[in-house]
């Protein structure tokens, strides 16, 4: 039988795709809508190949399970969308200070509270800046189709390998439940389990892991460690994708599905002669700040699209030292933001002269 | 025979204590009377004696024991306050091969852990767990348990255990024995030497049938913690034997190990041939992979939306014709409309498609074709239409011509009727795909394109029906149907 690795996908169909192609051992998750093909996809393909998928009986539950198996030298993930997200965090919080490599999607819903099932955008604060307790961080890919979704499995957890830290996928229902073409990356051989893992078949019995340091002083150089870490992974991870943006009077900004429609606003911009261009953050931590910085020179004002509050636009400011405008275009509640929200708000920048 | 050691640290402990800060390296952290030493002791003992230290994870929780793994000479664990059962199930499943021991006390067991432990049991996870139950909070300096007696003052039940306000001791040993997948189930106490030599018994057995694979052991440990409950050691002994056995009986609750088979898990592949066939999609033959399409229309996103109720196969009319695209080498995307509002009754999806890239995949203006299966489609999606739009629509239930802009084209066909008296009303959808593609074929496609429709079609209804052949030979005789009509009326 030919086979081919040309496949139309699901968002949450590709990154399962993506992490099994990328040696994922172990899936341990909690079905949510919409995150709930991830599980379903997970359950279909990793007994397949022998590996481990598990429902667990609650989000705390599975973080600590994805906790013991990345303990073991394993490579695993987990996905949920917000509120579960929510519930995980205090076991992120122990994966990140025992610098353990594992992967974590974000599909995210509306919210705040239980919210509604449609597309939002409103975990950004929440997994940008950490999440849990205590100064930690994450660093935060964040995919705008099915092929990246599929391709930023493996980047993740060669990230999180590379940094012995959680990596998380962060995209919103749209990516999520659109299906698009895919090309599958080739397969790649499995990771033996790292020198510190907990696994009696590499390493000796010397290994343990723990996040508790009684003395103030151990744990301020744990702290000052992790954070020396974040500042390499700031200095050398940042990732985005520009798009008509060097000569750009206007610089759009926008992650997961928005950057898909500031793409298209971008287009038709230029079409009607307005300079428009994107800066598409593919890494939300560390925040692309080179990006926006190199542009800051020609740029009149920056526009933040955000399906949630306001969340991002509070880093293009710090980005670029606020010195330069930053607007909004947002919406809220599970609502999608349209091109021609997008165009329509920038076409009023630029008959302001702003 | 392993050597019998009647006297000083089991092997199983480290010779000093390095993983402990500060300068105490040769002593534990307990208080005097504390349960833990002696159960740290009978596990430390086992260990060394089964020979299993290289294999085997302590994991410590969050309580008295927390620092557990300064003392245990093997690999350490220390997890989040109760969720010790839910990283064994990790740390098992990943490596099947692996000791796993989890050490809890009443407060992460029994309390904010319960749920976590209880569904590691029923699922019979090959680990053993030691419960150490002193009915009271240690750590955090003498509060209620969920195993704390009635009647007994602690820092949070200053007037007593009310079991109107508090509720009964919660006997786990008991609760846990009534699951199916559990292996063996003990609860003995550390007060006289006899009993201390039941516990010990105990140990061994739950570590063996973890060696052996058979799955879960339990053995509940009542256990002093005489600062807490304020009193001196042997009245701590008399408080278990008299007041806790009472309530919580010792003795074997469940074994079942003679007949249990050991757990078998599946061996994980990473090879390529397997990771392929299980990913990949198997081409069914003919060489798909160089297809083109040289039609205009393809230059640049070509927008279409669909509408109609729920049940109609508006989301899979879409499926069809992306997956068209993706059989043409073109970029496509499909992007329903889900959840309560398509359970609600009406389905709509947007599917693009172009040979470049595809920016936002929603279509909700500029729309290049507009296909409606029912009228309440046509009233939401119609102002959605481009400047030079099609409109493609089912006249069986839209019975006014539709009002559309100079520029744009409104195409209809009786496609509900067409599909009813072909024998299936579920066929429309594949009878406006043929519409779809007559319509094409006499305006926008190439003669080379426009011969392709019909085989692409087919492969298309086969991949989104795939296994089910009835409904695949239907659909596509309903879609040859449509287009004949189609290609007729135009």
């Amino acid at each position: 039988m030919e086979y081919s690795n040309k496949l139309l996908l699901k968002g949450n169909e590709a990154v399962v795709y993506g992490a099994l192609l990328a040696g994922c051992d172990c899936f341990f998750g909690y079905p949510i809508t919409p995150a709930s093909e991830i599980a379903q996809t997970a359950a279909e393909k990793f007994p397949l190949l022998g590996r481990t998928f598990l429902q667990a009986e609650c989000e705390t539950a599975s973080i600590n399970m994805v906790m013991g198996a990345a303990a073991a030298g394993r490579r695993v993930m987990t996905a949920s969308s917000g509120l579960g997200i929510s519930l995980k965090q205090e076991g992120v919080s122990y994966i990140a200070t025992m610098e353990l490599p594992c992967v974590i999607i974000d599909v995210m819903r509306g919210g705040p509270g239980l919210g509604n099932i449609a597309p939002e955008q409103s975990d950004y604060n929440q997994i940008t800046k950490g999440g849990g307790h205590g100064g930690y961080k994450v660093i935060v890919l964040a995919p705008g189709s099915a092929q990246e979704m599929c391709d930023f499995a493996a980047l993740a957890f060669d990230l999180a390998d590379k940094y012995r830290t959680p990596v998380y996928i962060l995209t919103d229902g749209v990516v999520g439940q659109m299906l698009e073409s895919v090309t599958l990356p080739a397969v790649s051989p499995r990771r033996e389990s790292p020198e510190w893992a907990l696994d009696f078949k590499v390493n000796p019995r010397t290994n343990y892991l723990t996040s508790i340091y009684m003395e103030a002083a151990d744990l301020e150089q744990v702290n000052i460690h992790l954070n020396e870490k974040y500042a390499l992974i700031e200095e050398k991870e940042q990732r985005a994708e520009e798009y008509l943006a060097d000569d750009a009077d206007y610089i759009l900004a926008g992650f997961g599905i928005c950057g898909r429609v500031i793409r298209t606003a971008a287009e038709r911009l230029r079409a009607e002669g307005i300079r428009a261009g994107i800066i598409r953050p593919l890494t939300l931590f560390p925040f692309p700040e080179k990006a926006f910085r190199k542009h800051m020179g020609h740029v009149k004002s920056f526009v933040s699209v955000e399906m949630n509050n306001g969340q991002m636009i509070n880093d293009i400011k710090l980005a670029t030292d606020c010195s330069r405008p930053v607007s909004l275009v947002n919406r809220m509640g599970g609502n999608l933001i349209t091109v021609d929200d997008v165009v329509r708000h920038v076409r009023q920048l630029a008959q302001g002269g702003k | 025979m392993a050597e019998v050691v009647k006297f000083g640290r089991p092997k199983g402990f480290f010779e000093t204590f390095e993983r402990r800060p500060g300068s105490i390296k040769k002593n534990m952290s307990y208080c005097p009377g504390c349960g833990h030493g002696v159960l740290h002791k009978l596990i430390a003992e086992a260990m060394a004696d089964f020979g299993i230290q290289d294999k085997t994870t302590f994991i410590s929780p969050v309580g008295c024991s927390v620092f557990a793994y300064y003392y245990f000479d093997c690999f350490g664990l220390q997890v989040p306050h109760g969720r010790s059962a839910a990283a064994a199930t990790g740390l098992t499943r990943a490596n099947p091969d692996s000791i796993v021991i989890g050490y809890q006390g009443d407060g992460d067991l029994a309390a904010i852990g319960f749920n976590a432990f209880m569904q590691a049991a029923n699922r019979g996870e090959n680990y053993c767990v030691f419960f150490v139950n002193n009915a009271i909070y240690g750590m955090t300096g003498g509060q209620m348990a969920p195993t704390s007696l009635l009647g007994q003052k602690t820092a949070t039940s200053p007037y007593g255990r009310n079991a109107l306000t508090e509720g009964y001791p919660l006997k786990i040993s008991e609760m846990v024995s009534q699951l199916e997948s559990p292996v063996y189930v003990e609860r003995v106490a550390l007060t006289t030497p006899a009993n201390i030599m039941k516990a010990r018994k105990a140990v061994r057995k739950a570590i063996q049938i973890n060696m052996e694979k058979k799955g879960f052991a339990f053995v509940e440990v009542l256990s002093g913690c005489p600062v807490n409950l304020k009193m001196k050691p042997a009245d701590m002994d008399k408080f278990i034997d008299e007041n806790m056995t009472k309530y919580f009986p010792l003795g074997v609750y469940k074994d079942v190990t003679a007949e249990r088979e050991p757990v078998v898990r599946p061996v994980p592949t990473f090879e390529k041939a397997d990771v392929e066939k299980a990913l990949y999609r198997e081409l069914p033959g003919g060489d798909q992979e160089h297809e083109s399409c040289d039609s205009e229309i393809f230059n640049r996103e070509l927008r279409i939306k669909i509408g109609g109720f729920g049940g109609q196969g508006v989301l899979s009319l879409g499926l069809i014709m992306a997956a068209m695209g993706k059989y043409r080498n073109l970029n496509v995307s499909w992007l329903p409309s889900y959840g309560p509002e398509m359970r609600g009754g009406t389905a709509n999806c947007a599917v693009i498609v172009n040979k470049g890239p595809i920016g936002s995949p929603i279509v909700d203006s500029n729309c290049d074709l507009l296909v409606v299966l029912n009228r309440p489609s046509l009233d939401k999606y119609l102002p959605e239409l481009g400047e030079n739009g099609v409109l493609m629509y089912d006249s069986s239930t839209i019975k006014e011509v539709p009002a559309v802009k100079p520029g744009q084209k409104a195409i209809a066909l009786n496609t509900g009727d067409i599909a009813e008296e072909f024998g299936n009303l579920k066929c429309a959808n594949a009878v406006m795909l043929g519409a779809i593609g007559a319509m094409l074929t006499k305006h926008y496609l190439t003669p080379a394109d426009a011969a392709k429709f019909q085989e692409t079609a087919e492969a298309a209804i086969a991949e989104c029906f795939a296994g089910k052949d009835k409904i695949v030979k239907m659909n596509i005789e309903a879609c040859k149907l449509g287009f004949d009509k189609m290609q007729a009326a135009l």
